[in-house]
Parts: structure tokens; C-alpha cells; sequence
């Protein structure tokens, strides 16, 4: 037994040591172009990869292929793909990033899923030289990180932008006298919640709304129907909730049981996932909720038809980071066909400087960050429009006040 | 024997040589996968430095290591960074102190279950305080410390937890630790005094964990209490520590060491199907090795010590 065990041990060892330091193979002229990546394929942040992030990747390096290839200079290189699971782990995330740079020296990377993630690679990628477009991470410090890392993008803004952008809707549609003055807000005790309502706090009470409720509950919460009965009793017309997804639907799910219906109900994350609608129906008209797109532009039609058509099981994408990351992948895909060569630093200075065409529209970067976001959407008749910045090319008017609830 | 012993230490010395001297070689991924190396044998050399004698198996590793890393979150970008450290190290001990004297009469599965649960009532008081008074979740960590940097401090470490542990081996509280792990009611008996010995060895592991946490923060850049409070750190350090075999000081190396090349390996190669993979291992790891590597090494000793006898009795 003793000896069956050694030898199994040793196995393992050798194995393992094989393959670690197994040599890369001799350098080929550029016949492709290695692109890598590292999501969560397990873990927490799974089901957000799964959602916004990987059917967006996989659709484009398909998409790119079925072409030829990228365009550099006079030919067509097709894309060659690494990828790894992070497991939701930070640092995994920077082992496997460092991994795809130093040992399968890949010429681009893709970003993870998720803001802290994006974080944690962000100095490798610095360091490294990579373009980092990182189009699935709010955070407050965008500016601050784009000006640190001038490899990097911040797609998705900040969270101030966010609540800002709703409290400005609101005091809006108040002007216009569609709604009164009591606020209720609940949020959802992580990263997220947090940093929305610690923006829209101060944002509703410069504004002089009335914030009636405000609490927090904690993550993974499973029983939401003492928050809905409370905030119902105080008949507010304003119910804001910056939840994650499961919540947002447990909320959504008790206001309807509670026939708790303000003249506005907001919910965050999970808001503009195609599962809400699924799930929801007809009640969904009228729920606004963070994220949205402009539903009726040409590009962002033929962009769902695609995806329906390359996802498995005709899978919808969400109606937030879902198009900014393809879109992201367009600009990269852009920036490094005017290069025309893999030079990054090159693609970089492209990208900060450069013009792109994509579904969302024309984009430019000033500073590294975008200049428009959707950061209010709503359900219309079975699609999630972008309603706020009001401001925004394709914003539509919100339904003011929300249809009541229906029984299922 | 002597002579041996002087030809080991020396041997110490230039392979710690080696070690310090390896940043300077190797690219930044071999620098990560050292760092990763070093991070899991001070963390399981410190857990085998309590668990192994007093066989009480702790999961309340992630609670030390994530209230490390968040020291550091909070303090970082406000003190030097020995004094940040030197902050940890107080926290660390004050908190092992602390939770040591309250649940160490605590034996078995419910000493077991208690450290699990600390991992998450710390995780859920820094939430706590995190949503209600200082209304951030999620801190930055920008501090000049570089991958190098990290490396080193680990390795400083390292060498520390295993003097630390050697010179323990040797001391009245290693031995007394040893009758407790035996038999606590006749350590009892002998007059020693239980509680503190116990509460003693669980701080310095303790310590040494939290210190781990505050050394690798500054890798990850953004600090939120699902990345440091992560229950799977705790569970890998136990893998570990049983692979290696928790009761001699370099046994939980032996075991920290293969089995984060390991998981390394399955990253890479097996991409998709890693967790399912290293899970099956686990498997086969606690059915094959129930004594763990160490054990092997017991077994091959033992059928080797009657002619090592005969060789010094004739010396």
C-alpha cells in the first residue's frame, strides 16, 4: 500500500512539474492573433459572466472568425483563444492573467466579469501594457483609476453617475407634476448597494425630496416581504430599491403579492435581464430599473437577433453591460485594425484618441471614460428602453405612473 | 550527528539564499506562483503549529487572514507600512486572545464548527460596520509595494513561523502542548495550565496568519470582504496540512507545496473542469493518506531504525 501511495504521489508530482514547466513552442510568423481571457466559470460571479460576459465573447471571436479574421494590414488573421476559469477568485484572476501574458504570451486580453475583479487585474495589465476595456465594472474612482492606468477604460462609469442620473429623472417628471415628493429607498448591504445609496442620499436631499425610508438588508436575504409591507404602509410615491438580482426579483415578486404599486418602482441588478421579463410578463411594463439601451436603434436590433441566434438556447443578452461589452470588443477590434499590426501600445493610443463605430452608437473617449451612459431604463411593452439621461439619442419618455399590477 | 546537523543548516542557508535571490531571476508569473507557494506554506505551517499538537482542527484561518487584508484596506494609505503591519500583528493576537479564551474549552466537532462560524461573524461584523458607519463596502489599496515587495515579506515570514515553531518544538509549552493533544484531562493532572497554553499557541498561529492577509492585499488592489473572507482559504489550508501532516512542523509544507502546484496545473491545463477535478483529489487525498505525506516518511523511518540503532550504539 505504502509503496502504490509513494508512487502514486510521485506521479502526481512529476506530472505537475512536466507540465509547468513545459518549454512554449518555437515563435511562428503571426498566422494568429492569441486572444485571452480568465472568467468565472464557478464561483459567485458566475452567473453574471455567464450572462453579460461570455456569450458576448464567444459570439464575437465567432463572428470575427466566420470573416477571415482580423485585418491586419492586407490580410486576415483569424483569432486564436485562451481561456481559463478565475473562480471567482481575485487572485486567481491576476495568477491567470499573469499566466496568459507571460507564458501564453497572448497578444490582447479580454477583461473578467465583475468590478473587483477588473480591480485586481487592473495594475497587471498596466504593468504589462495591455489595453484594459473594462465594460462590466461601476466604481467611483473611474476617473481616478483611468488617469492611473492610462491602458485602461471604464465602460460602465461610476456609481454617483447612476443615482445622480435617477434623481435628476425624478425631480424632472416632479416639475412636470407627475409625482410627489416621498421617497423610500432600500438597498442591498454590498458593494453596491452601498455605493448608490450613498450617492442618492445626499443627491435626493439636495433635490428636497422627503426620503420616508431608508435601510439596508443583507446580501442573500430570502424573506423581502417585511421590507415591501413597511415601505407600503408609508405610501410613498417614490419606491427606489438598488438591489442584486435575485432580490430585485424577490422585490418585484412581493410588491406585486402586497398590490404595493408607487407612481415609480425602481429595482437595480437584474432589472434589465432578459429572465425579469421572463418572469414578470405583462407586470413588468412600467418597472424602471438601472441600465437600459436605446431599444429602437437598428444596430441594437440586429445585435439581439444575433445574439439569440449564436447564444445556446437562443439566449437574450441583458439589456445593460451585455451591449457595452460587444461594443467594447468592436472598439478593440477597430483600434487594432487601423494599427493594422499587434502593437499595443499603439492599439492603446488609438483607442484614446479614436472614433468607433459600434451598436451603441459613435464613441469617443475623453480621458478614458465614455461621455454617455444609459443609467435609467424601463419596461415598455416587452423591452427595457433607456429612458434616463433624458438627454441621451434614443431616450424615451418614461410611463409615469406605472400601470397597476396584474394577476399573473 | 553533529557534523549532520551543521551540514543541514548550512544547506538552510543557501537554499534561503536561493530563495531570496529568485525575484531577481524569474518572470512575473513564476513570481506569482512562488508568492502563491509561500503564501499557502506559512498558512498551513501556522495552522499545523496549533492544530498539529493540540489536534483541534480550526477553519477560522480566513477570519485572521481577511481581518489582515483589511487592516490594511483601512490603514494602508494613511501609516507606514511597518507600522501598518505592526497594526495587523495587534489586531491579530488581540482578536486570537480574544476568541481563544472564549471557545478553547470547546473539544471536537464544536470547536470545529465554532471557528467556521467566526470566519463569518467577523466577515458580517465588518459589513456591519462597514454599511452603517463608515457607508463604504469595498476599499481600495493603493500602496507602493511591489510583487517583489510581497515576495519577500512572505519569505521573511516563512523563515519566522519556522523558527518560531522550532524553537516551540523545543520548550516547556511545546511539550505541554503534546500531553494535551494526547490526553487533555491527564495534561490537567500534570499541573499544566491548560487554557493558557492552549490560548498561547492559538495567537501566535493566529498572528501569523493575519500577517499573510496584510502582505498579500496589496495585490489585489479593491478589498471587499467576500475576496478576503473566503471560506475556500480556510478548507485548502486543512487539505494542506492533512496532505503534508500536521504533526511536525514541515509536514503542512510538504503538503502546501505540491498541492498548489497542483491546483496551478489544473488551472492551466483543465480550464473548465478544475473545481470538479481538485475535488475528487481531495477525495483520494483523506482516503490514501490518512497520515499524510509525513506519515509515509514515519513508515519508511521505522523500517530503517533498527540498523540506525545498531550504527550508533556502535559509535
Amino acid at each position: 500500500m505504502g509503496s502504490s501511495v509513494t508512487r502514486f504521489a510521485a506521479g502526481l508530482l512529476a506530472v505537475t512539474g512536466a507540465a509547468l514547466f513545459a518549454v512554449d513552442g518555437p515563435a511562428l510568423a503571426q498566422s494568429s492573433v492569441k486572444i485571452g481571457y480568465a472568467l468565472s466559470r464557478t464561483g459567485p460571479n458566475a452567473g453574471g459572466a455567464a450572462v453579460t460576459t461570455l456569450p458576448n465573447y464567444e459570439m464575437w471571436v465567432k463572428e470575427v472568425n466566420a470573416a477571415g479574421g482580423l485585418k491586419l494590414g492586407d490580410k486576415r488573421v483569424p483569432i486564436e483563444v485562451v481561456q481559463y476559469d478565475d473562480r471567482s477568485s481575485a487572485e486567481e484572476a491576476a495568477r491567470s492573467l499573469e499566466r496568459l501574458i507571460t507564458q501564453d504570451k497572448v497578444d490582447f486580453i479580454l477583461p473578467p466579469w465583475g468590478t473587483g475583479l477588473n480591480l485586481a487585474v487592473g495594475p497587471i495589465l498596466n504593468k504589462a501594457g495591455y489595453p484594459h476595456l473594462a465594460s462590466t465594472a461601476v466604481t467611483d474612482r473611474a476617473p481616478e483609476l483611468a488617469k492611473r492606468w492610462p491602458n485602461s477604460f471604464w465602460l460602465l462609469g461610476t456609481s454617483a453617475g447612476a443615482a445622480n442620473t435617477l434623481v435628476d429623472l425624478l425631480v424632472k417628471l416632479r416639475g412636470e407634476g407627475k409625482i410627489g415628493d416621498t421617497v423610500a429607498m432600500v438597498s442591498v448591504a454590498d458593494g453596491f448597494g452601498i455605493d448608490l445609496s450613498g450617492a442618492a442620499r445626499p443627491a435626493l436631499a439636495k433635490a428636497n425630496f422627503k426620503l420616508a425610508y431608508d435601510k439596508t438588508y443583507p446580501v442573500g436575504t430570502q424573506d423581502l416581504s417585511p421590507i415591501v409591507n413597511e415601505v407600503k404602509a408609508l405610501n410613498p410615491d417614490v419606491f427606489i430599491a438598488f438591489s442584486y438580482p435575485p432580490d430585485t426579483l424577490g422585490i418585484t415578486e412581493q410588491a406585486r403579492i402586497a398590490s404595493f404599486n408607487p407612481k415609480i418602482f425602481y429595482t437595480g441588478v437584474g432589472t434589465a435581464f432578459p429572465l425579469f421579463k421572463q418572469k414578470f410578463g405583462a407586470n413588468a411594463q412600467g418597472v424602471m430599473g438601472i441600465g437600459g439601451w436605446s431599444g429602437d436603434s437598428a444596430p441594437i436590433k440586429d445585435y439581439l437577433a444575433r445574439h439569440k441566434a449564436a447564444a445556446a438556447n437562443g439566449a437574450e443578452p441583458d439589456r445593460w453591460a451585455s451591449a457595452v461589452t460587444y461594443a467594447s470588443l468592436q472598439m478593440l477590434q477597430q483600434a487594432i485594425e487601423r494599427v493594422g499590426k499587434i502593437d499595443r501600445e499603439a492599439v492603446i493610443k488609438d483607442l484614446q484618441t479614436g472614433t468607433f463605430d459600434t451598436i451603441i452608437g459613435k464613441v469617443k473617449f475623453e480621458n478614458n471614460l465614455p461621455t454617455k451612459y444609459w443609467w435609467v431604463g424601463q419596461w415598455q411593452d416587452g423591452e427595457f428602453y433607456g429612458v434616463g439621461p433624458a438627454t441621451n439619442e434614443g431616450a424615451r419618455t418614461p410611463v409615469v405612473p406605472k400601470p397597476a399590477w396584474k394577476a399573473p | 550527528m553533529s557534523a549532520m546537523r551543521l551540514a543541514a543548516a548550512l544547506a538552510a542557508c543557501a537554499g534561503l539564499a536561493v530563495l531570496a535571490l529568485l525575484p531577481v531571476y524569474v518572470d512575473a508569473y513564476y513570481l506569482a506562483l512562488a508568492i502563491g507557494l509561500l503564501q499557502f506554506t506559512v498558512l498551513a505551517t501556522a495552522w499545523g503549529l496549533f492544530s498539529g499538537p493540540t489536534r483541534y482542527v480550526s477553519l477560522a484561518t480566513t477570519a485572521f487572514f481577511g481581518v489582515g487584508a483589511y487592516t490594511v484596506a483601512v490603514l494602508g494609505e494613511l501609516l507606514p507600512w511597518p507600522l501598518v503591519l505592526l497594526i495587523a500583528t495587534a489586531i491579530g493576537a488581540v482578536m486570537a486572545v480574544v476568541v481563544g479564551l472564549s471557545t478553547l474549552r470547546l473539544s471536537g466537532l464544536h470547536f470545529v464548527i465554532f471557528t467556521f462560524g467566526l470566519a463569518e461573524l467577523i466577515r458580517q461584523l465588518v459589513i456591519w460596520f462597514e454599511v452603517n458607519k463608515s457607508r463604504v463596502l469595498g476599499r481600495y489599496v493603493f500602496v507602493d509595494i511591489t510583487q517583489k515587495d510581497i515576495y519577500w515579506q512572505l519569505l521573511a515570514l516563512a523563515v519566522a513561523v519556522f523558527v518560531i515553531g522550532w524553537l516551540i518544538e523545543r520548550s516547556r509549552l511545546g511539550f505541554a502542548l503534546r500531553i494535551i493533544g494526547e490526553d487533555e484531562t491527564v495534561a490537567k493532572h500534570c499541573g499544566i495550565n491548560v487554557t493558557v497554553a492552549k490560548v498561547t499557541l492559538f495567537t501566535i498561529s493566529a498572528v501569523f496568519m493575519t500577517l499573510v492577509g496584510a502582505i498579500m492585499a496589496p495585490r489585489w488592489t479593491y478589498i471587499e470582504p467576500s475576496i478576503v473572507f473566503n471560506a475556500t482559504i480556510s478548507f485548502e489550508v486543512v487539505i494542506m496540512a492533512l496532505l503534508g501532516g500536521a504533526h511536525r512542523l514541515w509536514g503542512p509544507a510538504l503538503g502546501a507545496i505540491p498541492l498548489t502546484l497542483l491546483f496551478e496545473f489544473l488551472a492551466a491545463r483543465f480550464p473548465t473542469a478544475s473545481t470538479l477535478i481538485m475535488g475528487v483529489i481531495f477525495l483520494l487525498i483523506v482516503y490514501a493518506l490518512p497520515a499524510g505525506v509525513v506519515g509515509l516518511w514515519d513508515n519508511f523511518r521505522r523500517q530503517w531504525r533498527p540498523r540506525r540503532v545498531e550504527q550508533e550504539a556502535k559509535a
